[in-house]
């Protein structure tokens, strides 16, 4: 009953904004010649970030899985931490890093060619801001997960074959040719294909990094029809463009991709032989280092920064890190909790509708909120409770890949026994279920937690100088140029997210192992 | 429009202040809060800044109002527009500060603002006549650069040049509409060969002012748009005069900033009466030395003596409301497209 109510109000949560942004479209607009071209800039960003994400993660992936060292697990876990790192904090790590005043340029600086002539010297000097910058930070969030998932295809393999090779005396090229490329072909399309989904729907990465002409997602095109033409028509319609490009790609993704993106169990052990040779060795702890330098370098720059901009912080940082806490905890207990009411259903359709929020991007639903809105009352009055409901629908189809195995394990194994002792409704609850599935529980309650925290979407739509969350506190003390400030909130933003996530995942675990 | 980086500290402190009187619960305070009336003003985000004329307006004002004046900020000059048209009638706006003369015939398009009487004795360079709305200061665009850095006489040579400039968006901003309607009235039917032209000198695209004017503070590039203005602000405030307003042979386009009253505004009187004070010498005497523009009347005291030294156009360039407003959508799209190449 709870099952199928839940998903109905997901369904209908989805469908009205959809309509209604149907409905508005329906009013004429046509895609016009820079509609076209934001189009292709998210295509064409999204392919580079997916290409260079996957090939970059290849090696880093072969170098994890044939090597043991100690850190092993932790360079691991740091793979996994981008997902649930907000968006707004990498993008000020890598501003530290790569941007005019940063790391990278400050070394390119001492490398300056002497004046020719009367000019001044040139330097060298790389920009972070446009379609490099987009692809850099895209690079960011999903070599990681490129590598988590080229993993997984890396200890697929059965460790029998290796060891066959290895008696047949075949020499590291021979095991790439036999065994390992004909499992990167089936694996890397589909590895591909989930980091353009998700590259797609990009829209805080285009805000803070993209932006003009030239470098513009239809994500932000949404935003910006609302934000500088005040068109919403072609928010509507675009809205549209975007629905379509998600879903195909979503569908591709699913037909080609596997789609176990995170979760646990990567780090098993496998019986690889890594192969002999100085140089192999030296070329995998070289990939290993630069990965994980990749994605410490920024970190620790807002960190570095942080600690020495939070004296700077003003003090509406406070309100709105009182909201952010406020959705993220609203936003987990609502999101788990749907989520077991659809994975305790047992129904197909069910869970599917648990999945269809992946089909709408966040801008596209907030236009169509927007848009149900506006007649009735002011859209900024409802700016958090919109950016709590379209957090809950963003998070519940990871969190019920999560809890939906789990429920169905728990039924399987003790269902029976439960029905013959008449167990039903809360005292099922509270006495099987939720005893047997605390650990997943509590990871699921943690993704939410930090995925919420860390959001930078709707809010921007709907955002009112004194409604805030503290990611899109932390944008605008950027597009003041109050960088200290701003690095401060950020460091602030991440030890929450993390913070989040930690005391919900070890909550889970502490009393699973009671 | 010029301010110094640093964004509202003073709407921090007075949060900060909020927020204690909240929690210790004192009632009095917010009850008598209640009973003053507020008069709620939008404005570009430079305006309401430490630095900015904000704090010494709202002093002055509240002095003879018996209100309480509010600064709402929502970006540059063109996204407050934005955002009142988002808004609509529900809007808590009583008075905008700080559309100009680009944006006027897209402003009295919306049908959110009221007519006023405003008299004052304007010193601006054109006659100014206008139902809607009451002009506060003016300025012309200009690129701003390093005595020592390229320096750049015209449009074409820029192009030709490898300069970097930072340029805002015009559809969030007044300076990036100003400058749009500078290339298109210096070149007309050619201004979108000058703007692919110059595509590959644009380091990048901001949103406001502000955020231009401060990547190229941080070196992030050679020039930024700004105003003829800009340098007396090195020049008084810091004692700097390495920054200098390049002089282009093709005229330098004028901004008139406005403001207006609008409809739907609970506080008719209060907007009213805050409009004739923008004219008043307590409000025009701060302009010069806080928003770093020319005001649109004359200070009993005169500008300050660092205004001698800036430069001036030889040929100023303005197109009137509804020229700018006819030709906006055109050059708009040609700007896009010129630089999405």
């Amino acid at each position: 009953m709870a099952g199928r109510a839940a998903a109905l109000a997901i369904l209908t949560f989805l469908l009205v904004p959809l309509g209604a942004v149907f409905w508005r479209a329906g009013g004429g607009a046509m895609p016009d010649v820079h509609d076209w071209a934001a189009v292709r800039f998210t295509l064409w960003q999204a392919a580079l970030s997916a290409v260079a994400s996957t090939l970059l993660a290849v090696p880093v992936a072969r170098a994890v899985a044939r090597r043991r060292f100690p850190g092993r697990g932790a360079l691991i876990a740091l793979m996994g931490a981008p997902f649930i790192l907000p968006v707004i904090v990498a993008v000020i790590g890598l501003i530290a890093v790569y941007g005019r005043g940063g790391l990278v340029n400050d070394l390119l600086g001492l490398a300056c060619l002497p004046p020719p002539g009367d000019g001044r010297p040139r330097c060298l000097s790389v920009s972070i801001y446009g379609l490099h910058g987009v692809v850099l930070a895209h690079v960011f969030f999903n070599l990681p997960l490129a590598v988590r998932l080229i993993l997984q295809g890396w200890l697929a393999i059965p460790a029998e074959r290796f060891r066959l090779a290895a008696h047949l005396g075949a020499g590291p090229g021979d095991v790439q040719r036999l065994l390992e490329w004909p499992m990167l072909r089936a694996t890397l399309p589909g590895v591909v294909l989930i980091v353009f989904a998700i590259c797609l729907s990009s829209f805080a990465v285009a805000l803070t990094l993209g932006g003009g002409p030239r470098a513009t997602t239809v994500e932000l095109a949404i935003y910006q029809a609302f934000t500088y033409d005040f068109d919403l028509a072609r928010a509507a319609m675009l809205s549209l463009v975007q629905l379509l490009l998600v879903t195909g790609a979503g569908l591709l993704a699913l037909r080609l991709g596997r789609t176990e993106g995170f979760g646990a169990g990567l780090d098993r052990r496998i019986d690889m032989l890594p192969p002999g040779g100085r140089a192999l060795w030296l070329g995998d702890a070289a990939w290993m280092t630069v990965a994980a330098l990749f994605l410490l370098l920024p970190l620790g720059a807002v960190a570095v920064r942080g600690l020495s901009g939070l004296a700077e912080m003003p003090p509406s940082v406070w309100g709105a890190t009182g909201n952010s806490l406020a959705i993220a905890l609203s936003a987990t207990l609502l999101t788990v909790s749907v989520a077991l009411a659809l994975a305790l259903a047992r129904r197909g359709w069910v869970d599917l509708a648990g999945m269809a929020p992946l089909a709408a991007s966040p801008l596209v639903l907030g236009t169509g909120l927007f848009l149900l809105i506006n007649p009735v009352a002011r859209p900024v009055d409802w700016a958090l409770v919109v950016t709590l409901a379209v957090n809950v629908a963003m998070a519940l189809p990871f969190v019920l890949r999560i809890v939906l195995p789990a429920a169905q394990e728990v039924e399987r194994s003790y269902g029976r026994l439960a029905d013959s002792l008449g167990m039903r409704g809360m005292a099922r609850l509270r006495w099987l279920i939720l005893p047997r599935m605390r650990r997943p529980l509590g990871f699921a309650a943690g993704l939410t937690a930090a995925l919420s925290m860390g959001d930078l979407g709707v809010i921007a739509l709907f955002s009112d100088p004194d409604k805030a969350t503290l990611p899109l506190t932390v944008f605008r003390l950027m597009g003041a140029y109050r960088t200290e400030a701003a690095a401060g909130a950020a460091l602030l933003l991440l030890v929450l997210s993390f913070g989040l996530f930690l005391i919900f995942d070890l909550g889970g675990r502490g009393a699973a192992t009671r | 429009m010029l301010k110094h980086p640093t964004d509202s500290a003073r709407r921090d402190k007075e949060d900060a202040l909020r927020h204690l009187a909240i929690a210790t619960g004192l009632l009095a305070a917010t009850q008598a809060a209640a009973d003053t009336p507020v008069l709620s003003v939008y404005t570009y985000d430079s305006f309401n800044t430490e630095w900015g004329p904000g704090p010494a307006v709202e002093q002055a004002f509240e002095e003879t109002c018996g209100c309480d004046l509010q600064f709402v900020t929502a970006g540059d000059g063109a996204s407050v527009l934005s955002r009142l048209r988002l808004e609509g009638a529900r809007s808590e706006a009583d008075v905008v500060l700080g559309l100009d003369t680009a944006l006027i015939g897209a402003a009295r398009e919306s049908g959110l603002f009221a007519p006023v009487t405003v008299k004052a004795d304007y010193a601006l360079p054109i006659p100014w006549q206008d139902p809607e709305f009451v002009p506060f200061d003016w300025g012309y665009f200009a690129f701003v650069g390093l005595k020592d850095g390229p320096m750049p006489t015209s449009f074409v040579e820029l192009a030709e040049s490898d300069a970097s400039v930072v340029i805002q968006d015009p559809r969030s901003s007044t300076p990036g509409l100003g400058l749009l309607m500078w290339v298109k009235q210096a070149y007309g039917d050619a201004a979108e060969d000058i703007w692919e032209e110059l595509a590959d000198n644009i380091v990048t695209v901001t949103p406001g002012w502000s955020e231009a004017y401060d990547l190229f503070l941080d070196g992030e590039a050679d020039l930024v748009l700004s105003y003829t203005t800009s340098p007396a602000y090195h020049l008084i405030a810091e004692g700097d005069d390495s920054k200098i307003a390049l002089p282009f042979e093709e005229g330098h386009y004028m901004q008139v900033e406005v403001a207006g009253m609008l409809k739907s505004s609970d506080q008719p009187e209060l907007a009213q009466q805050f409009l004739q004070f923008m004219v008043t010498d307590a409000f025009q005497s701060v302009i010069p030395t806080t928003n770093w523009m020319y005001p649109a009347v004359e200070p009993d005291a005169g500008l300050p003596e660092g205004y001698m030294t800036l430069m001036e156009p030889a040929k100023p360039l303005l197109m009137s409301a509804e020229e700018a407003a006819s030709v906006r959508d055109v050059a708009l799209d040609e700007w896009r497209r010129a630089l999405s190449q």
